[in-house]
């Protein structure tokens, strides 16, 4: 087993990225041990930022450290970036912070849950059974501010996108798309299923982190209703 | 202080040199496309080079100095104008109280910087002044400038006072007086045809096949007019991987040049999101930036290799450069 474990810290690639970055290679794909690599570094360079380094961007299967090329060179971020890799064990992040997101699903909050039903042959009481039954990891932030993309949504509800996007889809909104969930922070343009909206805020640029959710954490959907939506939204105003 | 909006333009825009550190929460940079010429513009004042400037954007505003102020405007040359006579770019100019500062047509370059002495006064959000229009935060109520805002300017620092005092004291009468002197327009090439760009190669560049791998280095691509803030998207010669490539979202950055499936590629710019998940064929050197920048839709773009170590010796030489550039600047403000 720790020979496993030797041969997979060593198998991270440092790959240049111009002449500003140098991205940390675990693999290729979507798996939690892959993403247990990335949150270990993440959360070390939380900690223990090096002089020199502006910021990191955690994805599924990557870190990218971004550098000041006045102070620092490729070669030298890189070693000490492969130095940081393979000091680390892989059991040190703790327990995923669990957040709960409560959802008012369906009617005007989300008009495509019928949808989704419908095409999984489900009622939209088992959609919404199924949705909120299991936990959700944070693989990574993206898209926008404080955008989760999601892994653990099971396939009986997945739905395919929409023909054409919506214009604006509101902050807020629970959606799905493929086999894939999530909640869109701010209002964008989108193709998304929509099945429901929560009324806490995922972006708020004056609090610090500016965002509910982080790479790591775990997402308990919970569901709520129509009075309690506004309630919870009247409250955080 | 104020500066009143009579007309917006195309897209005006307060921009710093961008929102670093948030990345991780997905919050992209923003910031200045062109940020050579912002620096420069800052420095032609007297303000700190971060300071946040007006980025404009082709068809820029009509705006109305309500107070006397002293000005920089760098960048491509939109033919600003004060009462139908030109304004120099690229040096301080004392803008008289009153006076009415129009935009035209682009001469060359696509984006104009306009700095205040002082700054505008802005409120940082997550530690910078820039726009990021999607998510309605930073610059002016995070938003593009609409006819009638009103933007306050801060006082500005002694040095620019002074400087002030020195221009007028010359020329009592004229409602714009520049220097004879101008400053920094060296580094940005506006003027080639097609313009080349330094690149090195990205991630996924020997995944492509030969053909487009040469076709890369060898060909002309043009900008088309879908480009915007977020990224050039070019067209030419499609660029096609030898095998289809499962990859998952990673980090981009600016400058990042990615490929998506119809083989046209795309250069990530300011407003670029944090990750994406389409192959990266290129990554244009930070010095080059600039020049890409200000390359206007319908503009001719060609690329040409460089390694990561030729890239990292061009910025710390545009940042000597720029370093030469602050002190001649700050001598010519207390002169």
């Amino acid at each position: 087993m720790k020979q496993t474990m030797a041969e997979c810290q060593s198998a991270a690639n440092m790959v240049p990225f111009g002449e500003t970055a140098i991205m940390i290679e675990f693999g290729q794909g979507i798996h939690p041990d892959l993403h247990r690599k990335v949150k270990a570094v993440s959360h070390y360079l939380d900690q223990y930022p090096f002089p020199g380094m502006v910021e990191y961007v955690a994805a599924f299967a990557s870190v990218t450290v971004f550098y000041d090329p006045i102070r620092l060179n490729s070669e030298t971020v890189a070693a000490h970036l492969q130095d940081i890799v393979s000091k680390l064990e892989q059991g040190e992040v703790g327990e995923p912070r669990v957040v709960e997101i409560p959802v008012c699903y369906g009617g005007e909050f989300g008009p495509d849950l019928e949808f989704v039903a419908q095409h999984n042959g489900l009622t939209i009481d088992e959609v919404i059974e199924i949705h909120t039954g299991s936990q959700y990891l944070v693989y990574m932030l993206g898209f926008a501010p404080g955008f989760p993309y999601l892994g653990g949504m099971s396939e009986r509800i997945a739905a395919p996108r929409r023909q054409s996007p919506r214009p604006a889809i509101p902050a807020g909104t629970v959606g799905i798309a493929g086999m894939q969930t999530g909640v869109y922070p701010i209002t964008t343009p989108g193709g998304w299923q929509l099945i429901g909206c929560t009324p806490l805020e995922l972006f708020c640029p004056n609090d610090n982190p500016p965002t509910l959710l982080r790479s790591g954490d775990s997402i308990q959907f919970r569901p709520i209703c129509p009075k309690e939506y506004r309630e919870l939204k009247g409250a955080g105003q | 202080m104020s500066i009143t909006v009579l007309r917006p333009g195309l897209l005006t825009t307060v921009q710093d040199l961008g929102r670093y550190g948030y990345q991780k929460y997905g919050v992209i940079v923003s910031g200045a496309m062109d940020a050579y010429s912002l620096r420069v513009a800052n420095l032609l004042v007297g303000n700190a080079e971060g300071e946040a400037g007006l980025e404009i954007t082709l068809m820029g505003p009509v705006l109305r100095f309500e107070r006397d102020m002293l000005v920089a405007i760098t960048g491509g040359d939109l033919s600003p104008t004060i009462a139908g006579k030109p304004v120099p770019l690229w040096r301080p100019v004392y803008i008289q109280k009153g006076s009415i500062l129009k935009f035209g047509h682009s001469k060359s370059g696509c984006r104009a910087y306009l700095a205040v002495a002082g700054g505008y006064n802005i409120s940082s959000v997550m530690g910078s002044k820039s726009t990021y229009q999607r998510a309605g935060i930073g610059g002016f109520k995070g938003r593009a400038m609409q006819a009638d805002d009103v933007l306050e300017i801060n006082s500005p620092q002694t040095d620019s006072l002074w400087f002030i005092w020195q221009l007028t004291k010359q020329a009592a009468c004229s409602p714009v007086i520049a220097t004879p002197w101008y400053a920094g327009k060296v580094h940005l090439g506006l003027d080639s045809d097609p313009v080349a760009v330094r690149v090195m190669r990205g991630g996924q560049f020997e995944q492509f096949t030969d053909e487009s791998k040469a076709k890369f280095w060898d060909s002309v691509f043009q900008v088309t007019p879908q480009s915007d803030r977020m990224g050039y998207r070019l067209s030419g010669s499609a660029l096609l991987l030898a095998e289809p490539l499962e990859m998952v979202s990673e980090a981009v950055a600016l400058g990042t040049i990615q490929v998506p499936p119809d083989g046209n590629p795309i250069v990530l710019l300011a407003d670029r999101q944090t990750t994406g998940g389409y192959p990266k064929m290129g990554q244009v050197a930070l010095v080059d930036v600039a020049k890409v920048a200000q390359i206007k839709p319908g503009g001719k773009i060609r690329f040409e290799e460089i390694t990561v170590n030729e890239a990292a010796r061009l910025y710390r030489e545009r940042e000597k450069a720029i370093d030469s550039l602050r002190t001649a600047i700050g001598l010519k403000l207390r002169s």
